[in-house]
């Protein structure tokens, strides 16, 4: 954790300075979220809507600034005792909505909690369920017992946002229920927010909980309203119907950054999105007129399709600026990334004579699958990236599909390429490494989202290495020369990296965040 | 009649036993809920345990068998997105639709009705045929293309060129009050506001139909012996048009008007697509968007109870308004 | 409204077998009314942009390899930047020029109009005509049937057939032919009941002639006038239908944008002030449908003997 220390007190110190300066005006904030949350249930639905919202009502024991770095939060402090035990010291004085204190209990409780919370559609037990006891030290101090040494589990206990134990027990197993909670019921945390109504479809209010312990958001009132289509969302922000919005449409952008009533703010997300190639099937299916071959098997193959994608004007035309070209699966500098990785440069000439090289001098016709409506503008980067790929003979066909429709035949191998993107929730190369690269192995939890099946047991070994290093410096070496193998090989083509976009009436603002969340309390009138 | 309302509620059975299993089997087939709803750092331990939570893991017949059986005793099932029943989330968003529906049908009477009169009474004025012409624009034009217009215009044009010229709220709803446990919002000015938009264009196309209406059946009327004999007597016009001729064409008004409430509901879903607006319409085209099966069936069949309700209640309207029809088996 | 004119049916005779001339006094009654002629006129328009769009299309828009990216989102009357098209009505996000995907989106649009309505008339004639001829069980069957899916509303069997068929422009036809079967149905029923009564057909079955040939070289023929009307304007029906799912996302691919898909991809430049992305292909729609409908009211006119002088 050395490598997050000076970035996160840095931050803190910039923090502290800016919370000061908040007026605390009585005023009203209404917000149009591009996804309604499912649940208020902290722990029903591990999915960025969810939490964003939970963040209002509940804080977790680590916090993470707009960079990912970590920060205290419920817990001021921690550590690990051993190489299976972190010790996490509690904030003193910590006062629930309901006005009772917050102690080690509440941590215990939902902790347990997250496992019996029944029906969870994403559930939080994987962040839990490597902790095997849980020890009250006294009423401000936890340790965390591990089967094995997990150094990540600070990171982990980000998502666990703390219930209170005395207003969420119940009769059900897991206390008050998710219904119940969805309710209001039990629904008390220690955030800056406090729950006031929820009408599904169509507002949640939350007002300013005056007990906070932290600096005071500046708003009354919170009011979020889910605009799921983009642009009403955007009509909604112009006619004053909102006064900020989440995820304006790419195509809006222009002209909200020139318009004098509006103010973007904007942050590179940890969301690459990229296009995997189906390197284990012989024939591959969406390629009918190989001769029988899989010319995605050839890397020579791979690197035309990559030198092939003019990645710059699939930014500059298609996401309006608002996206950075990738040469890697992260971000420079986060953790594990290299410093000169290039971005592969537009060459069509290349393109073609390597396609030659490989026995394909006419190309060959390949179909590209994609989502319609996951990812920023995915179905229109993949007809660019259709005619891009074109261009060098390689004619391509779209397939683009709804998401659900989309990952069922991609977790059933019928894309011979397609477009996806990838959150790397933790921000650091691993995860991205062992999601997308690894060869698959669901027993050693390896290549889960691998459906291209690119395999380099030369890189899988590099990776396995680097997750059982604990010293940070070792382990930035290893990623980054694994992630160097596997982007040598072409075995999977890194497109762009998203950026986020908030928009906001003039005099607000907002700084923004790497994990896209809306954070109303972060939200400021001008000083 | 007795007989008639029992035929007629086996009809709805059947249709939704079959529109139920359909969308069982369709949904299944077609992609896989699970992908959308689990966070991509989801282990495979944690998909397959969230995939048995739902019970997908079973053989489709199965899972079929298991909401039958649950259904008979009104049980529908929880959404997979949101966890709660999925009659409760409909429910919840009814009164929205019910009153987005019913205000447009309002507007489309109260614009329709006059305009159609008119265009009976003086078919061949400059005026009425205007009202004609146009009334082909009201449903030729699709509803959908209808709202981002009215947008375009009031939301967004308008207001950039006339300084001062009123923005009218183009998402959402505005503030609701509880009537009798009904969240209602067109008791509010704010929710008025954002009443219009969506109401105008659901209310244009049942308008348009409902000019023609009037106009045929005011044409149909006139011509009547008792029509003349009012004439003959010297009754003023307006007494003539007021009460003959009104009488006579509110059957069949009133008829439409309540077979078309069931299109307009169905409408509503692309009305409230365009608007944002929180009613079950958008409910149902987003759980179909994320595969949340529970939802559209338990929809569904509130859907089909609803419009066979509805052409019930018309028919047994239509026979008490109209002694010569008669409701038996075979009138049809 | 095509419920009323169903319901109406019944009432018609067919026109065509009480004049001498039926061909020239149709066509002399159609042209009595300018609007209805205005409307033909636009029809015809229509059409032609259709079909000979591959022709006369300033570019093939499905042709990816001719887009060059960077003249996307042009608006109308620029010139593209190897200097070779103006692009009169603007470019959309793909770079491709408006007109040409209109053109092709027409074609999409007409196409699947068209098709599935001849393919629910063929379909709800055919189930019409054997309800009318045979009567009894049969009839109540199929007539019950066909109150039961004409209760439901279009928009609403058409979203579930396709939530449940997946994407592609078949599936769409698919669900639009499921959705209009059950007018012509009625409508062929209705016609065949009265024809049914008819000397020529007593005539023929005193021949003994077998019952097929009854039913089609007879029956068949003389029930088409009414049906005629109903399919102009069901085609009208049809294709607002698809462009409608195909705005909420469940009709066409992207891949082969119909006007409902143009539009729909228009809609988020909407408010970006890149108003022709959306405007124009609105405009062509509503153009072939109010054109189709002028025609069609008129003929309904016509063939109405309620309206005749």
């Amino acid at each position: 954790m050395i490598h997050r220390k000076a970035g996160a007190v840095l931050a803190a110190a910039v923090f502290s300075v800016a919370l000061a300066a908040w007026p605390a005006v009585a005023q009203e904030l209404k917000i149009g979220l591009s996804t309604e949350p499912s649940s208020l249930d902290p722990q029903y639905h591990n999915l960025s809507p969810n939490n964003q919202i939970a963040l209002n009502m509940f804080e977790a024991l680590v916090a993470q600034d707009p960079e990912q770095n970590l920060q205290p939060a419920l817990a001021v402090s921690w550590k690990a005792v051993n190489d299976t035990t972190w010790e996490f010291k509690l904030r003193e004085g910590v006062k629930f909505h309901d006005g009772s204190p917050f102690t080690a209990e509440d941590v215990v409780f939902t902790i347990e909690r997250a496992a019996k919370v029944p029906n969870a559609p994403s559930p939080f037990t994987q962040f839990t369920k490597q902790i095997v006891g849980i020890d009250v030290v006294d009423p401000l101090t936890v340790r965390l017992r591990t089967a094995a040494p997990a150094p990540l589990l600070p990171v982990d206990m980000v998502a666990i946002r703390i219930l209170s134990k005395k207003a969420a027990s119940g009769p059900a197993p897991e206390g008050k229920t998710t219904e119940q909670l969805n309710r209001g019921e039990g629904l008390v945390g220690t955030g800056p927010f406090k729950f006031v109504e929820w009408s599904r479809g169509n507002q949640l209010v939350v007002e300013r909980y005056d007990g906070y312990w932290g600096a005071k958001a500046a708003w009354k009132k919170v009011i979020f309203r889910p605009l799921t289509n983009a642009a009403t969302r955007v009509a909604g922000l112009l006619s004053g119907d909102v006064d900020f919005i989440e995820n304006p449409p790419t195509v809006d952008l222009p002209k909200l950054a020139t318009n004098e009533r509006v103010t973007l703010a904007r942050a590179l997300s940890n969301r690459i999105i990229y296009i995997h190639l189906d390197q284990f099937t012989e024939p591959t299916s969406g390629i009918p007129d190989a001769g029988g071959k899989n010319p995605l098997k050839d890397k020579r193959v791979r690197q035309a399709l990559s030198l092939a994608l003019d990645r710059n004007a699939i930014v500059q035309r298609i996401m309006e600026g608002f996206a950075v070209p990738a040469g890697d699966l992260l971000p420079y500098p986060m953790f594990g990334t290299r410093k000169d990785t290039p971005v592969e440069k537009v060459d069509v000439a290349q393109a073609k004579k390597l396609l030659a090289e490989a026995g394909y001098p006419n190309g060959f016709s390949i179909t590209l699958g994609t989502p319609n409506g996951r990812y920023i503008n995915d179905a229109k980067v993949a007809e660019t990236i259709a005619a891009l790929w074109t261009r060098v003979g390689v004619k391509t066909q779209i397939e683009a599909s709804a998401p659900p429709v989309f990952f069922k035949n991609r977790d059933e191998f019928k894309y011979s390429a397609y477009l996806a993107g990838w959150g790397a929730s933790t921000g650091e190369m691993s995860d991205p490494l062992r999601a997308l690269v690894a060869t698959p192995n669901p027993e050693r939890g390896m290549g889960g989202t691998n459906k291209g099946r690119y395999s380099n047991p030369a890189m899988d070994a590099k990776l396995v290495e680097a997750l059982r290093t604990v010293d940070d410096e070792k382990r930035r070496t290893l990623l980054q020369e694994a992630s160097k193998l596997a982007m040598d090989d072409h075995g999977i083509l890194p497109l762009h990296f998203e950026v986020s976009v908030w928009a906001m009436k003039k005099g607000l603002t907002y700084k923004g965040r790497a994990d896209q969340y809306t954070l109303p309390y972060m939200v400021t009138p001008a000083p | 009649m007795l007989v008639f309302i029992i035929r007629r509620l086996m009809q709805a059975v059947v249709v939704m036993v079959v529109m139920s299993a359909l969308v069982f089997g369709g949904i299944y087939l077609i992609g896989n809920p699970v992908a959308m709803l689990i966070s991509d750092q989801a282990s495979e331990a944690d998909r397959l345990a969230v995939i048995r939570d739902l019970g997908l893991d079973q053989p489709i017949w199965q899972q079929y068998l298991t909401f039958v059986g649950k259904a008979l005793v009104g049980d529908f099932g929880k959404s997979f997105r949101a966890g709660e029943p999925a009659m409760r989330l409909i429910f919840q968003h009814m009164p929205a639709t019910l009153e987005l529906a019913v205000i447009a049908m309002t507007i489309a009477v109260l614009i329709g009705v006059p305009l159609g009169l008119y265009a009976g009474l003086r078919p061949d004025s400059f005026g009425a045929r205007s009202i004609m012409t146009v009334s082909i624009l009201g449903f030729s034009l699709p509803t959908f293309w209808v709202g981002l217009m009215l947008i375009m215009l009031f939301a967004v044009a308008l207001p950039d060129w006339i300084p001062g010229w009123p923005r009218l709220p183009s998402s959402g709803r505005g503030p609701t009050v509880d009537v009798f446990g009904l969240k209602l919002s067109f008791l509010t000015a704010q929710g008025w506001l954002h009443l219009l938009l969506p109401a105008m264009t659901l209310a244009l196309a049942k308008g348009a139909l409902i000019i023609r209406l009037t106009r045929a059946a005011t044409r149909e009327v006139l011509p009547m012996d008792y029509v003349k004999f009012a004439r003959a007597k010297g009754l003023r016009e307006r007494r003539i048009v007021g009460v003959h001729v009104l009488k006579n064409i509110a059957i069949p008004i009133a008829t439409v008007t309540g077979l078309e409430l069931g299109q307009v509901i169905a409408f509503a879903v692309v009305t409230e697509t365009i608007f944002s607006w929180p009613g079950m319409g958008k409910l149902l085209i987003d759980s179909i968007l994320l595969l949340d099966r529970p939802v559209v069936v338990a929809y569904l069949v509130i859907i089909v109870f609803f419009l066979v309700l509805l052409n019930l209640l018309v028919d047994i309207l239509y026979s008490v308004l109209d002694p010569r029809v008669r409701l038996d088996a075979t009138a049809r | 409204m095509t419920d009323l004119a169903a319901d109406k049916l019944p009432t018609t005779t067919s026109p065509a077998a009480k004049v001498e001339t039926p061909l020239r006094r149709f066509i002399s009654a159609f042209c009595e009314s300018k609007l209805a002629l205005f409307g033909l006129v636009l029809v015809i328009i229509i059409a032609i942009a259709a079909v000979l769009a591959p022709w006369l299309a300033p570019q093939n828009p499905y042709d990816i390899a001719k887009l060059d990216i960077f003249d996307s989102k042009m608006p109308p009357g620029s010139a593209s930047s190897d200097g070779t098209l103006t692009y009169w009505l603007g470019t959309d996000g793909q770079a491709r020029d408006m007109l040409s995907a209109i053109m092709y989106g027409l074609r999409v649009s007409l196409l699947v109009g068209a098709v599935s309505v001849v393919a629910a008339l063929a379909i709800g004639t055919m189930v019409g005509l054997v309800a009318a001829y045979f009567g009894g069980r049969v009839d109540a069957f199929l007539m019950r049937c066909v109150d039961i899916q004409l209760s439901f509303p279009a928009i609403l069997v058409a979203l579930i057939l396709l939530a449940v068929l997946g994407q592609g422009v078949d599936k769409v036809l698919y669900a639009l032919i499921a959705v209009q079967w059950a007018y012509f149905a009625r409508a062929a029923r209705a016609a065949a009941l009265v024809e049914r009564e008819k000397e020529y057909i007593e005539a023929a079955r005193c021949l003994a002639l077998p019952q097929r040939r009854i039913l089609w070289r007879h029956l068949l023929p003389n029930c088409l006038p009414p049906l005629i009307v109903i399919a102009t304007v069901e085609i009208a029906h049809a294709i607002a239908l698809e462009a409608t799912l195909s705005f909420l996302g469940l009709g066409v691919p992207v891949t082969e944008p119909s006007l409902g898909k143009l539009i729909a991809n228009g809609f988020e430049f909407l408010m970006a002030g890149k108003y022709w992305i959306a405007l124009f292909p609105g405009v062509a729609l509503a153009i072939a449908l109010i054109g189709i409908n002028l025609v069609g009211d008129h003929l309904r006119d016509i063939l109405n003997p309620r309206n005749a002088r």
